[in-house]
């Protein structure tokens, strides 16, 4: 099955295993050796022109939150990526979860008439159309997306509902700097606001210097271009920073010399400036998603732990492990060469003796940033430790998952 | 032949960047009416405001004429939209009385920019400058924040004190590989 589907391949970069699965798939069978054939899939136009996955493959996103999505109106919320699924580091876009900053049909958007016009504090205003912007020197890089709102809760069950707004893709498109430096910035430039082309306009203030380090332009996601939910034509990645900043549909950067205050902007705003600090970069942060939550573990004996982990501060330095409801934390391999801002796929052996225990994973970023647990932030912000207690900023804190004698796996946080 | 072109790439680039002129030459510069016309972004100061003019009085009118109760409730509170007027009086601490746009604030440029923007739902971008002023105007007057009869207009707008004042910490000043919080919460 999977050697008709190369169109999933890219999507599955490591892992020397699957491949070698595909190849022995792929392999024609010697003469009389054939063991009983599986039904053959006619290769219709479709399947030709765009392929798609197994129908024995069912992993498909969820509404997040609990509120439907598409609803009544056909307006698109926030969706949830499968993470409990998930291999390597890439999330296929079918996959990638979406975020929107009001519940909104999908643009759909001609890009031979898209334009992006850069403003305000510069030298030369400039607009470009797709093409222009093809034109120029690209990069390609991989880089998640998180949304704030990826939260765990005690009523959540599955990675899904804990992380599911969290993805990585690689993406490809011109560094924001080029095209500033092309519009020369004032002196006087300290922020920019970037607008996206959606129904509300949705527009957040940057700072400048983060436009000018690594911000990214992208046209191009997973090999392909964008999709439509993910911002089909253009959309501005800042590398590491809440998901609300990475401005989908994006028409316009408004380059400026204050915090422009705009409706995103204004709800960024908070009392306490350790709290307010906690905002735009994105903290280190991990999770197992297997086992994780609703999933099932068929006895004792030998299991492959494995989870994401990623950071706004940087590549993953090291990933830890404990099997003892943090006891003890082992060294997890990380898959590869971490990205910065990037995912990063870490695995742990482990021999499971059919006791009751909790299962944790901790992120150390480049900068040195440890993933904290619940009860150190709770501590450090001098607040009580209960359900109700809200992590300031995006919650990154350590997700326990609790594995019952009879092998069945349950938020540890419920 | 290569390394000739690449010399003269590097000199090309030398010199641009003293003379601060474009590298690439791509893009097309805009008419100050297109720049006008896509700069919808109303800052602090109100500079971006267009002409017009608007009261409370006109605005509770639109608020119906145009659908906002639908959503946001009769009285701003009672729809499926965000509420527009905090369920908790002034005796309680601002903060306190919830995230509410025409409340919580710091300018209220932000106010006419989002309705400006944003609404009203499905129908975004039909409502002229006068009606953004007066609708404006009255989400402000029903949190108490101006009186029923002042008019506002790019003058009047960027001047209006709002609740909150400077009672909000300061943005997060980002610098490349540096850590959210130092010590937190190690």
């Amino acid at each position: 099955m999977g050697s008709k589907r190369p169109a999933r391949r890219e999507f599955l970069k490591s892992g020397a295993a699957l491949a070698g699965g595909f190849a022995l798939g792929g392999a024609a069978p010697a003469i009389g050796q054939t063991p009983s054939s599986p039904p053959m899939l006619k290769g219709d136009k479709d399947l030709i022109a765009y392929g798609e996955r197994s129908r024995f493959v069912t992993s498909v996103r969820i509404a997040h939150g609990g509120r439907p999505s598409p609803d009544g109106f056909g307006l698109v919320f926030h969706v949830a990526s499968p993470l409990q699924d998930s291999v390597g580091v890439i999330t296929p876009s079918s996959l990638h979860f979406v975020g929107t900053t009001r519940g909104s049909y999908i643009p759909e958007i001609d890009p031979q008439e898209h334009r992006l016009m850069i403003h305000g504090m510069v030298d030369r205003p400039l607009t470009f159309t797709m093409e222009d912007l093809k034109r120029l020197p690209s990069v390609t890089r991989l880089h998640f997306i998180e949304c704030a709102g990826n939260r765990t809760s005690p009523k959540a069950k599955t990675v899904q509902e804990t992380h599911g707004m969290t993805s990585c893709a690689e993406w490809t498109g011109v560094p924001l700097s080029l095209l500033l430096k092309e519009c020369g910035l004032k002196g006087s430039a300290s922020w920019f606001v970037a607008e996206g082309s959606e129904e509300v306009k949705g527009a957040s203030s940057i700072p400048i210097g983060k436009g000018m380090d690594d911000c990214l332009v992208a046209y191009g996601m997973n090999g392909e271009a964008l999709r439509p939910q993910q911002g089909f034509p253009l959309r501005l990645m800042v590398p590491g920073f809440e998901g609300i900043f990475h401005t989908k549909y994006l028409r316009r950067i408004k380059v400026t010399d204050r915090y422009y205050m705009n409706y995103n902007d204004y709800g960024h705003l908070d009392r306490e400036s350790d709290e307010a600090a906690l905002g735009f970069q994105i903290g280190p942060k991990s999770v197992i998603t297997f086992p994780s939550g609703g999933q099932q573990l068929p006895g004792r004996g030998f299991y492959e732990i494995r989870g994401l982990a990623w950071s706004g501060g940087g590549a993953v330095r090291k990933v830890e492990v404990s099997t003892d409801g943090g006891k003890r934390w082992n060294d997890a391999e990380i898959k590869g060469t971490a990205q910065r801002m990037a995912h990063a796929r870490f695995t742990y052996q482990w021999n499971w003796d059919g006791n009751e225990t909790e299962l944790l994973s901790r992120c150390t970023d480049e900068l040195g940033s440890v993933q904290p647990s619940r009860a150190q932030v709770a501590k450090f912000f001098n607040k009580p430790l209960d359900e109700s207690f809200s992590v300031p900023g995006l919650d990154n804190t350590i997700q326990p998952w609790r594995i019952a004698s009879d092998g069945s796996v349950r938020n540890g946080n419920a | 032949m290569g390394t000739l072109r690449a010399l003269l790439f590097v000199w090309l680039m030398g010199v641009c960047a003293l003379a601060q002129s474009p590298t690439y030459g791509v893009g097309r510069t805009p008419t100050a009416e297109e720049i006008r016309a896509w700069d919808i972004s109303i800052g602090p100061t109100g500079e971006e405001l267009p002409p017009g003019h608007g009261t409370a009085r006109e605005g509770a009118q639109l608020y119906r004429a145009k659908g906002c109760a639908g959503c946001h409730g009769a009285t701003g509170v009672e729809g499926t939209a965000p509420i527009l007027k905090s369920k908790r009086g002034p005796d309680v601490e601002l903060w306190e009385r919830g995230r509410i746009l025409p409340l919580r604030a710091p300018f209220a440029t932000t106010v006419w920019d989002y309705i400006n923007r944003a609404m009203p739902l499905n129908r975004e971008g039909t409502l002229t400058a006068d009606e953004v002023y007066a609708l404006t105007a009255f989400l402000l007057y029903i949190n108490d924040v101006i009186p029923a009869e002042e008019v506002l207009d790019a003058q009047s707008l960027p001047k209006v004190k709002m609740p909150i004042g400077n009672d909000y910490a300061p943005l997060p000043e980002w610098k490349h590989g540096t850590p959210r919080l130092k010590g937190y919460p190690y």
